[in-house]
């Protein structure tokens, strides 16, 4: 019997979790990543991970979690794969506290529980303010193990390209590109895990990494995959914006007590505690991000005039903050200069993360046979609206599914014939033809003044509000940018280490990936979690309680939209309020 | 606009691995907060030099953008940091940008630092669990211990402190002072303490600690404000403790 040889794409939280299910099934993986996968995105995950632990007194259930996730998502997740996500949840946690991960405890060494929004028990499992960095090391860690061992290739500074398909359609490889000496080379597979995180970069200024630009899934989805739900990304209600990137600032600093407020007729106004009595500063990240929008942008009470409010911990003692945010008071320290232990920090919302992706079915297979999809870029677990503290466990929970359903498809007949050598030649060929042609072109455009242009298209018409006329012109404006593409100059004319080139790459699958997000909330005419449309202000569950599906149109270069039911059985949804409690289940 | 504020680098760049350096001077739009990673990406979208010769951007190495990936780690006016921290306005002019030597140059400030993630093999940086599967619950920590874990475990393998250290480098073994130090944090969780006489030994070997010249430079530069050399000397008492042992085990 031949070895299980399974390609991970993607190194965070999602693809190391797949890995070592993949290791320890007996399988081999060779994993591409980036960078170092110690320095993937996860690590910027800050606030903690939600698992029912129950250790607060507060009778929480796994089912309360489950509902809430389903609930806090706007009734569009599907059920079946989110009540298994909550109920795993706890043994993950159990699992990453045997790898070492240093959660905080309490003073009798068990691990402490945390507030976090839209939730009304405490469940949030956290290592100080950098949770994502911690948990991602510990699987770093056990991932190297394994290496050690032999059964993972590290394919670190290796750009992903495209997947390799089979007579029968099934993929069996993929193409990648080493970022320094720029070799192209095709890789066979049993099976293809893609765990390449958000597209958030296409929208230039966000809370992502820069290596968060959507390029894998834009590639995958030109080459058939459909993409789900793309229309709804999430924007982060607490940034501190900057002219680089905006940095995250964690849910945590609302659960741990930090209020929101702006001046109104000379005094600190509220306005989250007035508007949601029930959950105060606790709404979930789509709610507080609107009211943060309407408080600066309609009522023009921003601090001084500008698009920010206030983010205030000053009245929590400085040794409890200390032992509960560290992480991130500094960074704001370091980056603003001012002690957010004494004077409340200014925010503002930003565009954090993406709750569609690639579609994938519970098993996280994607539509093309042997192609999956976990973490991130996927669609799964999210609905309209992603929780905070869900995002680590989704991700971790997915690559312990896609990894052993990768197994599967190595010890299936489905997956057909190995990819021939003239396939795998082809594949090649053509990966380096457009590359050469990439090195070559000569026009007038600078694919980074173009790649800003994008993100302040997509920042003015695709995020917290979204208006159809709105959405037409910026369309257009793809459409625009995406013929600009075709007359970018390449100054670096170098086979070593060429950054330029591999950008101009990415832009245009993040112009096409833009096509997609765009089109998605043009056509959803309702309003529901993070997609909010004046014109149409209520849930349409009559018409819109449906999966988005983008198709790729080669012609056009837009998606194809339809609409896909999916599972809702468990939890009847109903109407979705935070200035009250939750209601019945 | 001519008046504009801009701010002044000097760029220390080499095209290979084997090529010589050479050094390039940029003029960069002056704005509050703008830190040199915002500034290279502004070389991004002009490269020009400041006497107005057309180049390619300056390549390097970065993912956060908030000190936690470690990625973007270079040698600004001297001194090992991590660019996406550091502010103009805290730093003197002209700035001088040069790759951290200590390790092999890929292309201007981009630089290989594969060996720090050997390393971390070596000192078998990792919990021996027995899978990711369902076992018992871990045992509950002293939540001191664990803080001082927290703190060891925030190092992002960015190499400031082997660049800052004068034992790293040609003429020496030494693996630096962040994998060693990592040895200790595995050393003080509960379960990865049954492993912790491997990691001691391994520190006896060739570029072990005691290649470590207790100069001091690495606690200087941590970005991550981890006390290295408090663990180091711990590491450097438990050593000597496993190697009086090892001799009478003998």
């Amino acid at each position: 019997m031949s070895k299980k040889n399974i390609i991970v794409v993607g190194g965070g939280l999602s693809g190391l979790m797949a890995t070592i299910k993949i290791c320890e099934a007996g399988g081999e993986v060779k994993l591409f990543s980036y960078c170092p996968v110690k320095r993937s995105h996860s690590l910027c995950a800050q606030g903690g991970i939600n698992a029912c632990m129950n250790t607060k007194g507060q009778n929480d259930t796994t089912w309360e979690h489950f509902d809430d996730t389903v609930y806090g998502g706007d009734f569009l997740a599907d059920q079946t794969a989110v009540k298994g996500m909550c109920e795993t949840a706890p043994k993950l946690i159990k699992m990453f506290d045997r790898m070492g991960v240093p959660f905080t405890r309490t003073a009798e060494g068990v691990l402490d529980l945390r507030n976090f929004g839209g939730q009304k028990n405490k469940r949030t499992v956290f290592a100080g303010s950098t949770t994502g960095q911690q948990l991602l090391y510990a699987l770093d860690e056990q991932v190297r193990k394994w290496e050690v061992k032999g059964l993972v290739k590290k394919y670190e500074f290796w750009e992903f390209t495209n997947i390799i398909k089979n007579d029968k359609g099934v993929c069996r490889g993929i193409v990648a590109q080493n970022m320094n000496s720029m070799e192209i080379e095709a890789f066979r597979a049993d099976a293809v895990i893609l765990a390449t995180g958000g597209p958030g970069v296409i929208f230039g200024r966000c809370t992502a990494s820069t290596i968060c630009n959507g390029s894998a899934v834009s590639a995958v989805y030109q080459q058939g995959a459909e993409i789900g739900n793309s229309e709804f990304i999430q924007i982060h209600p607490t940034a501190i914006p900057g002219s680089d990137k905006n940095r995250l600032m964690s849910e945590a600093c609302r659960g741990e007590g930090g209020r929101v407020w702006t001046y109104r007729d000379g005094k600190p106004w509220y306005f989250l505690e007035t508007m949601y009595p029930a959950y105060g500063n606790l709404v979930p990240r789509d709610i507080a991000a609107r009211a943060i929008y309407d408080v600066c942008v309609n009522q023009g009470l921003g601090i001084n005039g500008e698009n920010r409010v206030y983010l205030d911990l000053s009245h929590i003692p400085a040794e409890y903050l200390e032992r509960k945010l560290g992480g991130i008071l500094e960074m704001y320290s370091e980056f603003v200069g001012d002690d957010p232990r004494k004077v409340p920090m200014q925010i503002y919302p930003s565009v954090h993360y993406s709750m569609g992706g690639i579609w994938v079915d519970t098993k996280h297979n994607t539509n093309i046979p042997a192609l999956l999809a976990s973490g991130e870029c996927d669609y799964q677990y999210h609905g309209a609206n992603r929780l905070g503290a869900n995002s680590l466990l989704s991700a971790a929970y997915s690559g312990t599914i896609s990894g052993p359903e990768a197994i599967r498809w190595s010890e299936s007949d489905e997956i057909g014939e190995e990819l021939t050598d003239a396939q795998v030649a082809a594949a090649k060929q053509a990966a380096v033809d457009e590359f050469e042609k990439i090195i070559d072109m000569n026009g007038t455009e600078n694919a980074h003044e173009l790649h800003h242009e994008l993100g302040d298209l997509m920042n003015k018409s695709c995020t917290i509000v979204r208006v159809n006329k709105e959405l037409d012109e910026c369309m257009k404006g793809l459409h625009e940018i995406l013929e600009r593409w075709n007359n970018i100059g390449v100054s670096d004319k170098s086979h070593w280490a060429n950054q330029e080139a591999m950008f101009v790459r990415q832009l245009r699958n993040m112009i096409i990936y833009a096509m997609v997000i765009c089109k998605a909330a043009r056509m959803r005419d309702e309003s529901r979690g993070a997609h909010f449309k004046p014109e149409f202000p209520d849930r349409n569950d009559e018409k819109f309680l449906k999966t988005t599906i983008a198709t790729y149109n080669p012609t056009s270069n837009e998606p194809e939209i339809s609409y896909r039911d999916f599972d809702h059985s468990l939890i009847k949804p109903r109407p979705r309020r935070y200035d009250v409690a939750k209601g019945g289940k | 606009m001519a008046d504009q504020k801009t701010v002044h680098f000097i760029i220390e760049r080499q095209d290979t691995p084997d090529s010589k350096p050479y050094t390039e001077e940029f003029l960069v739009p002056y704005r509050p907060a703008l830190n040199v990673v915002a500034a290279l990406m502004e070389i991004q979208k002009k490269p020009v030099t400041k006497d107005g010769k057309k180049t390619t951007p300056v390549v390097w190495e970065c993912n956060c953008l908030e000190k936690v990936c470690g990625a973007c780690m270079m040698v600004i006016n001297g001194k090992a940091r991590q660019a996406c921290a550091t502010l103009v306005d805290q730093i003197s002019q002209p700035i001088r940008l040069a790759p951290a030597r200590t390790f092999p140059v890929i292309r201007d400030l981009q630089i290989d630092r594969s060996v720090m993630f050997e390393s971390l093999k070596r000192i078998q940086g990792w919990v021996e669990v027995d899978g990711s599967w369902e076992v018992n619950t871990a045992p509950i920590q002293d939540p001191n211990v664990a803080a001082t874990a927290y703190e060891i475990s925030h190092c992002m393998t960015c190499g400031c402190c082997l660049e800052a250290c004068p034992n790293v480098g040609p003429q020496s073994d030494f693996i630096g002072p962040a994998p060693t130090v990592q040895s200790y944090l595995f050393n003080l969780n509960p379960l990865g303490k049954f492993d912790k006489e491997k990691r001691l030994n391994a520190l006896m070997e060739k570029g072990g600690i005691t290649s470590c010249g207790n100069s001091q430079n690495c606690v200087e530069v941590c970005p991550k404000d981890i006390k290295l050399t408090t663990y180091l000397a711990q590491l450097n008492r438990d050593v000597n403790k496993q190697a009086l042992k090892n001799i009478f085990n003998k």
